[in-house]
């Protein structure tokens, strides 16, 4: 159980990134993360990966307080971010230096198995396109069996076909140790295919706006009614998102200086 | 849901397919591409060959500019005699001994420099204000402190080496990737595993890019070394050739110095390529 309590962000510059974020996410559930650009969806993962610290609020996994990077905590940025120097082996193997030789290359060989990349283990991540190192990437915070997986628009630079097989090369990873998984997309089809629950999030200062069960059973078949009806969910919560109370002076403001002009 | 799959894995082979399509155009490029280097030669032997045609049919006497095969029998000659082996000897012993103290001391300071903010803040203003002092400034004091001999020659060559080392690594070190370095503390590395395994492996590129002008500078300073009085090296070889009145001489020197600098460097390339091999190739090949 992944818990987050009353979170807040500011930056030093000022910006109230996140402001009073509370989040309950079970024990295997993927909970995906949805906002336009601003809404802190970066900064409230990098603050439970433990790359950055908090303002206020706590971060608990299992009851314990997280403060900074976490064995049990594993990320994917937006980025594949693997080390150029490191053949794709020794890219996924990277989070493993603890772990004995024979079981680290079961674990990097069965990855790379997975995500379909098992002849390309001796080559340079540069000779890779952007879709199989973000596969890599993946793998790579897969292999230490992390509790909980932090995913930030991972697939948002990739073609959508590209992005459809990623998206069942993710899934299929998640089978094997069913990770809590904290998936942030500003793709609504994406969250529909991928989460148990949507939370939209809504900025300045980012906060959670609405959160929405997505009970469809699995495999998603993306072109059923269903589908069809959690998107138009969503899309329709983050539209209210965007008409919310706080926002209404500002637009009060605009009818008043467009009746100026007049 | 599996003819989605079958697209995307046709679309990627189909990927390979141009990739297999566009290799043999990229080889004929790199073919043209080493013909066009041969031209680069022509203007060197052509300026060579008419000068010696033109002292040949006394057109000119060739007295200050001695022709090529002048040059190059008196560069046999020295090498007949093993003068040429002993100078050159002892000028790359300068050179090497020089350049392993200036590059460890430029290596040390700078990742000191480079890793730690207060250390910056400690060392590096007074060793930029060093910097800017022209080195062969130094050449006084040194033979005062050091004596006329060797050891003044080869603090002169360390000075030398150790600037342009000292910036190259702690420039490295401080224009590695954050995002990199945010891998390491994801996967919670220590302090010394972040550097063995995340920053060594960023700035080695960068670190062979400053070890080679420090060689380039160990060079020049060489020649600096030995102006300033010695009895071997081809620095000497120099300021013989210009007492005695024999450019044939100097221009000999010169092109030992040439060829020694080059394979010195070449020599740096190769033993570290293995190190960075992983970079862009085209970035491998400047
Ligand atoms: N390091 C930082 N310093 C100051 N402000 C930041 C920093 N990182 C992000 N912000 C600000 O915080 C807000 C939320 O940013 P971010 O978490 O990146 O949003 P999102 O990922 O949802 O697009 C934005 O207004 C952004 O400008
Ligand atoms: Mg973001």
């Amino acid at each position: 159980m992944l818990e987050l309590e009353h979170l807040s962000k500011i930056y030093a510059d000022g910006t109230r990134a996140l402001s009073d974020i509370n989040l309950f996410v079970r024990q295997g559930e993927i909970v995906s993360l949805i906002g336009g650009s601003g809404c802190g969806k970066t900064t409230l993962l990098r603050l439970i990966a433990g790359l950055d610290r908090a303002s206020a609020g706590a971060i608990k996994l299992d009851g314990e307080a997280l403060s900074g990077p976490h064995p049990s905590v594993g990320i994917v940025f937006q980025e594949p971010r693997l080390l150029p120097w490191l053949s794709v082996f020794d890219n996924i193997a990277f989070g493993l230096d603890h772990i004995n030789a024979t079981e680290r290359k079961a674990r990097v060989e069965h990855a790379l198995e997975k995500i379909g990349l098992s002849e390309h283990a001796g080559r340079w991540p540069r000779d890779l396109s952007g879709g199989q190192q973000q596969r890599v990437a993946i793998a790579r915070a897969f292999v230490t069996h992390p509790k909980v997986l932090l995913l930030d628009e991972p697939f948002s630079a990739l073609d959508a076909f590209t992005r459809a097989s990623l998206h069942e090369h993710l899934l299929g990873l998640w089978e094997e140790t069913r990770p809590t998984v904290v998936l942030v997309t500003h793709d609504v089809q994406e969250a529909v295919t991928l989460a148990d629950r949507a939370v939209v999030m809504q900025p300045k200062p980012g906060r959670i706006f609405d959160e929405l069960p997505l009970t469809l059973s699995r495999p998603r078949d993306k072109t059923g009614l269903p589908f069809e009806t959690s998107v138009r969910r969503i899309l329709t919560a983050l539209d209210h998102s965007l008409n919310t109370p706080q926002q209404q002076p500002q637009r009060e403001r605009d009818r008043q200086a467009a009746a100026l002009w007049w | 849901m599996s003819g989605e799959i079958a697209t995307t894995a046709s679309a990627w082979s189909s990927q390979q397919g141009a990739a297999a399509l566009a290799a043999p155009s990229l080889a004929e490029k790199r073919r043209a591409f080493d013909w066009r280097i041969l031209l680069g030669f022509l203007l060197p032997i052509a300026v060579a060959l008419l000068w010696e045609a033109a002292v040949r049919f006394g057109l000119a006497q060739g007295r200050l500019v001695p022709p090529p095969s002048r040059i190059f029998a008196t560069l046999l000659a020295l090498a007949e005699t093993g003068e040429l082996w002993t100078h050159t000897w002892m000028t790359l012993w300068r050179v090497v001994v020089g350049f392993v103290i200036g590059a460890v001391a430029g290596i040390v300071l700078g990742a000191l420099s480079g890793s730690s903010e207060t250390l910056r803040r400690l060392l590096d203003p007074t060793l930029q204000a060093l910097r800017a002092i022209p080195s062969i400034a130094w050449v006084p004091l040194f033979i005062l402190w050091l004596g006329i001999f060797e050891a003044s020659k080869v603090a002169l060559i360390a000075v030398g080496v150790f600037f342009p080392v000292y910036l190259g690594i702690a420039g490295a070190i401080l224009s590695v990737d954050r995002k990199l370095v945010e891998v390491g503390h994801v996967f919670r590395l220590s302090r010394f595993k972040l550097a063995r395994r995340i920053l060594l492996p960023a700035v080695l590129p960068e670190a062979v890019i400053a070890l080679r002008s420090g060689l380039g500078l160990g060079f020049m300073f060489v020649v600096a070394a030995e102006f300033m009085g010695a009895s071997e090296g081809l620095g000497y070889l120099l300021v013989d050739g210009q007492q005695m009145g024999k450019p044939d001489q100097i221009l000999a020197a010169i092109i030992a110095f040439a060829l020694l600098g080059k394979l010195a460097d070449s020599l740096l390339v190769l033993s570290t390529r293995p190190l960075v091999r992983w970079q862009d190739t085209v970035r491998e090949r400047l």
